[in-house]
């Protein structure tokens, strides 16, 4: 301990016991220690963890919620999505700005304040929001901003930071700190109040191999999108040979629009945790993660208490619910605002205390994933579903929804519409059943399963949610006929140049020339010529990277440029050839520094 | 056959292949070339610059990362993947800063001869004009990250083969950077100019100071012959 009673850093680097696969952890204590990471941190974490600096910095640098330099003791950061713009996040950032005396993106001189932009934090349906010291505040107007501001300095400009993460009750002094539910229709899956572990020892009657048997009969596939069939997954990661065999949970819920994770792990935590523990028993684990998004850290009180009741009543530990020999127990991973880290292969690496950059596959992680080991890693509402179908079985699960889609999807509705919030629909209703139930009579377009999904016009609203048809991992963006299709595509463009991990070449430049093409189309000077290039760089970007978020990052684009060739044809130029930078634009600044006046149209 | 031995197809060839080799390796000992730029044969394969991206049994992948196997249909040689090399070599040339003709590795470059080889004439996407930093710190060896490609091959070769982590990445996305294992720069690090780090650069990113001249431009490396005839001068062996 040092002389203020706070940790030292050699204190809590013991306390992770000097493990560099628990690097997350260490830095973000370290963090909440001093505020930042600044290069005698760095080099304290190098030498407890006998690691090199260059490593140390490698990860810290990688992750938005690290910092290297000194930034305000309150950290506001206001959610920027296509979503949170349409609903008036701008405005309220300008009011920031005024009451603050401080532009987006700086310090307040007393060191007090820094106020940002971030990705979407999971509340589409109650923009426009922002977390504050982790703490999160939804619904907000530019009148909240001031209160907001009143309500930080006076709860003490002095003594340590705010605590990290946040306590629960923390939140409650704030204006605008009360979220509401985000389910607005359950159906099967999330219908009655759930009980603690009838999944569970459903299970636990049967023998792993049981498990899966009846998880593969189920058809269960991913929710994440993907759709790879969950008991195949348990089968493959059971039968790899390993020292270990590990469950993760994905709750990196990053894809913009999508709320339904933040859902169940407030709302349905038990039926998370048993389907971890369900996977864990039927793929021969001891050990599961869940890997939390660093903007949900204001969960972490809530999950570790009832990881707690579950420990004092025998559902994790040892010989769980009487069953001699299961052991298993839950560890949750906070992460540090990394898009990439819902990858399944990125969360790995993050998982083990490193940038979060894919790896290559094969090996997959069912056969060598977190440490080396097996590990099968499946979304939050998979797991969900795994739960209920224990619990019920996998005959009343195949028979909801389609042949090659059974049960039921959550549905992340938000934009312009009466009811945002979650569904949980049957697969195999149209994009319009969807519609006529959210309230969104006049659609002009439906951004599908998020930016890496795809942008769907009236004419395909007709169209199938389900495997089969139309995938998705459950965001869905309304945006209305008075929206401009064309600035969307480029703030989403926008939003993959933030997130790309940079690791491969084609993804982290792809996505800075798709984006700045993009933006020659906004403002109306691009040619056919600049479009025809554009789709081609697409299609490389999409061919040649590396994981799925480079092979995605393009659709925002491609997908409006299909759906609403007209829209694109209207904003192009009439020349043959219009250069990137406008003459006018590049001669500025030498003109100011002459002290003349433009001539001739210049500048 | 030995029982490790198999046989795989790449642009209509028959080739063998083991286990245990990667579809690049196996196309280079069978002297078919995989045009590839992070790739060094000395050092693990880390795939980050996709330039040997194939379409195999029908899936875009990257050879170096991918195990040959049984039976496996390759393309290589392709006009469709030809293009999506060159402009992924223009990519890499607008991102940094890549004054050839004044470059101290002109001839000896592989990103410059892996331009021409790809048919590149001049980049057709514009450049991003990055501010990247110098290292002159060291007395031997001379930084220059405005030609990094970030292709990972001196981070590895450092830690593997020299065994003193010098160099990592910092940052994510286009702010991604080459890093030094001290504040002060490379001087302050345990670097030498024997060390294979200071070997490996595909670029001039990592250069030997008072040695860029000893071969004259146009004795070159690629000045003679373009990059990967020497693979495929293998190829013609077998034939001949």
């Amino acid at each position: 301990m040092s002389r203020d009673g706070a940790p030292s850093l050699e204190d809590i680097i013991h306390a992770y016991g000097a493990d560099r696969t628990r690097l997350m952890d260490i830095v973000i204590a370290v963090q909440q220690r001093l505020g930042h990471i600044d290069d005698a941190a760095i080099e304290a974490i190098a030498s407890g963890l006998a690691m090199h600096r260059v490593e140390v910095e490698d990860m810290v640098s990688f992750y938005a919620f690290f910092d290297r330099e000194p930034r305000g003791r309150n950290r506001i950061r206001l959610s920027k999505t296509p979503v949170s713009v349409m609903k008036g996040a701008r405005e309220v950032a300008r009011a920031f700005e005024e009451a603050l005396g401080i532009r987006i993106g700086e310090t307040t001189a007393d060191g007090l304040f820094t106020l940002q932009w971030t990705s979407d934090i999971g509340l589409a349906d109650q923009e426009p929001a922002a977390l504050v010291n982790g703490m999160v505040l939804a619904d907000l107007t530019p009148a909240d901003a001031p209160l907001i501001v009143a309500a930080l300095r006076q709860a003490g400009a002095a003594g340590a930071l705010p605590p990290y993460p946040p306590h629960s009750s923390e939140a409650a002094g704030l204006p605008k700190s009360l979220i509401r539910s985000s389910l607005v229709q359950s159906g099967p899956l999330l219908a009655g109040p759930p009980v603690r572990a009838a999944g569970l020892r459903a299970a636990l009657a049967m023998t792993p191999e049981a498990v899966i048997e009846e998880i593969t009969t189920s058809k269960l596939r991913g929710r994440g999108g993907a759709g790879f069939p969950t008991g195949m997954k348990w089968r493959l990661t059971r039968k790899s040979p390993g020292v270990e065999h590990y469950i993760a949970c994905n709750a990196d819920e990053g894809e913009p629009g999508t709320f339904k994770d933040r859902l169940l792990l407030s709302e349905f935590p038990d039926l998370v945790f048993d389907g971890m523990t369900i996977a864990g028993y039927a793929l021969g684990g001891r050990q599961g993660l869940l890997y939390l998004r660093g903007e949900y850290a204001y969960l972490w009180d809530d999950l570790q208490r009832v990881l707690k009741d579950r420990r004092d009543q025998g559902l994790l530990g040892a010989d769980i619910c009487g069953k001699v020999g299961f052991d298993f127990d839950i560890r949750i991973q906070l992460g540090a605002g990394a898009y990439i880290c819902g990858e399944e292969s990125s969360l790995l690496e993050s998982l083990e205390g490193k940038r979060g950059s894919p790896r290559d596959r094969p090996p997959f992680p069912t056969e060598r994933g977190y440490l080396g080991q097996p590990t099968a890693i499946d979304n939050v509402e998979t797991l969900v579903c795994a739960t209920r179908i224990m619990e019920k079985g996998s005959a009343w699960f195949a028979g909801i929804g389609t042949k090659e889609s059974t049960g039921t999807k959550l549905m992340c509705v938000s934009g312009d519409c009466e009811r945002p919030g979650v569904y949980e629909t049957p697969f195999g209703i149209t994009v319009n059943d969807l519609l006529d139930l959210v309230g969104a009579p006049d659609a002009r377009y439906v951004q599908f399963s998020g930016p890496s999904g795809q942008s769907i016009a009236p004419k395909d609203f007709g169209r199938r949610i389900a495997y089969e048809d139309l995938s998705t991992g459950g965001s869905t963006m309304i945006f209305g006929p008075q929206r401009d299709v064309l600035e969307t595509a480029l703030q989403f463009a926008d939003f993959f140049v933030d997130e790309t991990c940079g690791w491969c070449a084609p993804c982290r430049i792809g996505t800075v020339l798709l984006k700045q093409g993009m933006e020659k189309v906004v403002a109306g000077r691009a040619t056919l010529a600049d479009l025809a290039e554009t789709e081609a760089l697409a299609d490389t970007v999409i061919r040649l990277s590396r994981c799925g978020l480079g092979q995605t990052a393009p659709n925002p684009i491609l997908t409006t440029m299909r759906s609403f060739p007209e829209l694109y044809e209207a904003r192009l130029a009439a020349a043959p050839f219009e250069p990137l930078v406008a003459l006018d634009d590049a001669l500025r600044e030498a003109v100011q520094i002459q002290g003349r006046a433009p001539v001739n149209g210049e500048a | 056959m030995a029982a490790d031995v198999f046989s795989l197809v790449i642009d209509g060839i028959e080739i063998e292949a083991s286990e245990g080799q990667s579809v690049l390796e196996a196309c280079d000992a069978a002297g078919i070339y995989i045009p590839r730029l992070c790739h060094h044969p000395d050092l693990a394969a880390s795939g980050t610059c996709r330039i040997c991206t194939c379409k195999i049994n029908g899936r875009s992948v990257a050879a170096c990362v991918t195990p040959a196997a049984r039976g496996m249909v390759i393309e290589n040689d392709t006009p469709l993947l030809t293009a999506d090399r060159r402009a992924l070599i223009e990519m890499l040339f607008v991102e940094g800063n890549h004054p050839c003709p004044y470059c101290v590795a002109s001839g000896d470059c592989e990103l410059q001869a892996l331009g021409y080889r790809l048919g590149m004439v001049a980049p057709t996407q514009p450049y991003q004009w990055p501010a990247r930093k110098i290292d002159a710190t060291h007395p031997d060896v001379y930084l220059d990250r405005d030609r990094c490609i970030l292709c990972s091959r001196c981070i590895e070769a450092s830690r593997m083969e020299d065994g003193k982590t010098v160099f990592g990445f910092e940052g994510r996305g286009i702010a991604m950077r080459l890093n030094i294992d001290a504040a002060g720069g490379l001087g302050e690090t345990q670097m030498a100019a024997i060390d294979k780090a200071a070997s490996v650069c595909p670029v001039a990113c990592i250069v030997l100071k008072r040695d860029s001249y000893r071969v004259p431009n146009g004795e070159r490396r690629f000045d003679k012959a373009p990059i990967g005839s020497d693979i495929e001068a293998k190829r013609a062996g077998h034939k001949s």
